[in-house]
């Protein structure tokens, strides 16, 4: 374990060929949204390493169980029945306590409760469809859900979405901030899908995919998915950083 | 072979799709859950400083308003201190300000606003100030990863031009696509502040 030093110094850069291009011709959507200057790189400052702090009180503990917090009393979703599970870390393997996880996906029939979804599976009327937890001091989240189903986006004229459940993170600071989404060992839409294919390195494909993990599952009840985030480590003071001149 | 390092990879960013409203402002997607939704109170009622408003659209290669965009805010408060604790004198912020919000466009036409206080000047790297500024984070589908862009105040003229962060802009009319443009309505202060994701004046984004 990584030794915590006393004073933490900036966020290291982000490794922008690790990430998404903005612009991927394949990803339709991408190809007028997407900036065609340069980002402008920055050297953090106070506006980036401070970020919003959040607490249990901006919740309730059912916020993290998908299988209850819109259903009925005494009903739950159609679908089947998994936990999602894991670390929010930095860069250097240490955990980010006490930072607020947010999901959001469709139903077990790959309908999304939005009223801009008219695909024609049905909303099931015990699944909203979002959640959300904080981490605890060793940087540990769970969510309980359905898992979503597969649905047809237009982009070519057949593509599917794997299954999969969009990802909100924040950390410490701003530079942290972060969404993904999370998809399901063994899904064979995986390999097929534009929005997947946008990261170009293999390696950090196989970064967003959840692992079944038997060990974490409930017998008879539910079946679990372990997923681990990665948020942005930041330098060790160990020398002051010279701030002077260049 | 030589020795690993062993530092992890930061987890690659997905766009956060057409429905990202669902799983940050769920009402906007058309359904209540919560008791409540985060990020719609910026300042809370506590904070001191001029009350504003701040407007605009995303605008996309074509021209056309983004409408299903999500907008994150970030900011000090008037004195130019962020609710956190590594900054300095965060302890004196006002109860409430949380600095932080979300904010949604209306689907018809894109326009989105937010309401806050201006916030103040604070120091940047090397001992030079920033002027006032919000930070802004903006997601939407067809956003792979998610942009950073600055607010800056077109009252703020002389501090616009010190600071650090828009000096860095090597091309002085792109620094312009930073500058909200402040107006009086109904005894209201209204920034005007629309973000162009490419094209003609492109905002410029940072990568923070």
């Amino acid at each position: 374990m990584t030794q915590t030093p006393k004073k933490q110094g900036e966020f290291y850069q982000r490794d922008r060929r690790w990430h998404p291009p903005a612009y991927d011709k394949d990803y339709k959507t991408s190809v007028a949204r997407s900036p065609k200057l340069s980002l402008i790189s920055l050297e953090n400052t106070p506006s980036e390493i401070t970020g919003p702090r959040f607490g249990h009180g901006d919740m309730t503990p059912i916020d993290n169980d998908l299988l209850s917090n819109y259903a009925q009393p005494d009903q739950s979703p159609i679908g089947e029945r998994i936990i999602v599970h894991g670390r929010v870390l930095d860069e250097n393997a240490r955990p980010v306590p006490n930072t607020l996880v947010e999901i959001w996906q469709a139903n077990a029939g790959g309908r999304y409760r939005h009223k801009k979804d008219t695909y024609l599976a049905p909303i099931d009327p015990n699944f909203g469809g979002c959640g959300r937890t904080m981490t605890d001091e060793n940087g540990y989240y769970f969510f309980r859900t359905v898992k979503p189903g597969a649905y047809p986006w237009r982009n070519w004229v057949n593509d599917w979405r794997p299954a999969h459940i969009h990802v909100s993170v924040f950390g410490s600071g701003f530079a942290q901030r972060l969404i993904t989404q999370l998809y399901f060992e063994g899904d064979p839409l995986v390999k097929t899908c534009p929005i997947v294919a946008t990261i170009p390195d293999p390696e950090a494909i196989e970064q967003l995919i959840a692992k079944l993990d038997m060990n974490a599952t409930i017998p008879l009840d539910t079946i679990a998915y372990k997923f681990d985030i990665v948020l942005r480590g930041r330098r060790s003071t160990l020398f002051e950083n010279r701030l002077e001149g260049n | 072979m030589p020795q690993s390092l062993e530092y992890l990879k930061e987890t690659p960013s997905q766009t956060a799709g057409p429905y990202v409203h669902i799983g940050l402002a769920p009402g906007a997607a058309g359904f209540q859950i919560y008791e409540q939704e985060l990020g719609q109170d910026i300042a809370g009622p506590n904070a001191k400083g001029e009350r504003i408003r701040v407007e605009g659209l995303v605008i996309d290669g074509t021209g056309s308003p983004v409408k299903d965009v999500l907008l994150e805010v970030w900011q000090a408060n008037a004195d130019g201190v962020y609710p956190h604790p590594e900054h300095a004198n965060h302890d004196t912020v006002e109860e409430g300000f949380r600095g932080w919000g979300r904010v949604i466009t209306n689907f018809e036409t894109g326009e989105w606003a937010f309401d806050t206080v201006k916030p103040g000047a604070l120091m940047g790297r090397n001992g030079q100030m920033m002027a006032p500024h919000i930070n802004l984070w903006i997601v939407a589908r067809g956003i792979n990863v998610g942009l950073n862009t600055r607010l800056y105040f077109d009252d703020e003229a002389e501090a616009n031009a010190a600071d650090p962060i828009i000096n860095v802009i090597e091309w002085e009319k792109r620094r312009e696509t930073l500058i909200a443009k402040r107006s009086e309505r109904d005894g209201e202060t209204v920034y005007r502040f629309d973000i162009r994701l490419q094209g003609d004046d492109e905002t410029v984004f940072f990568d923070i």
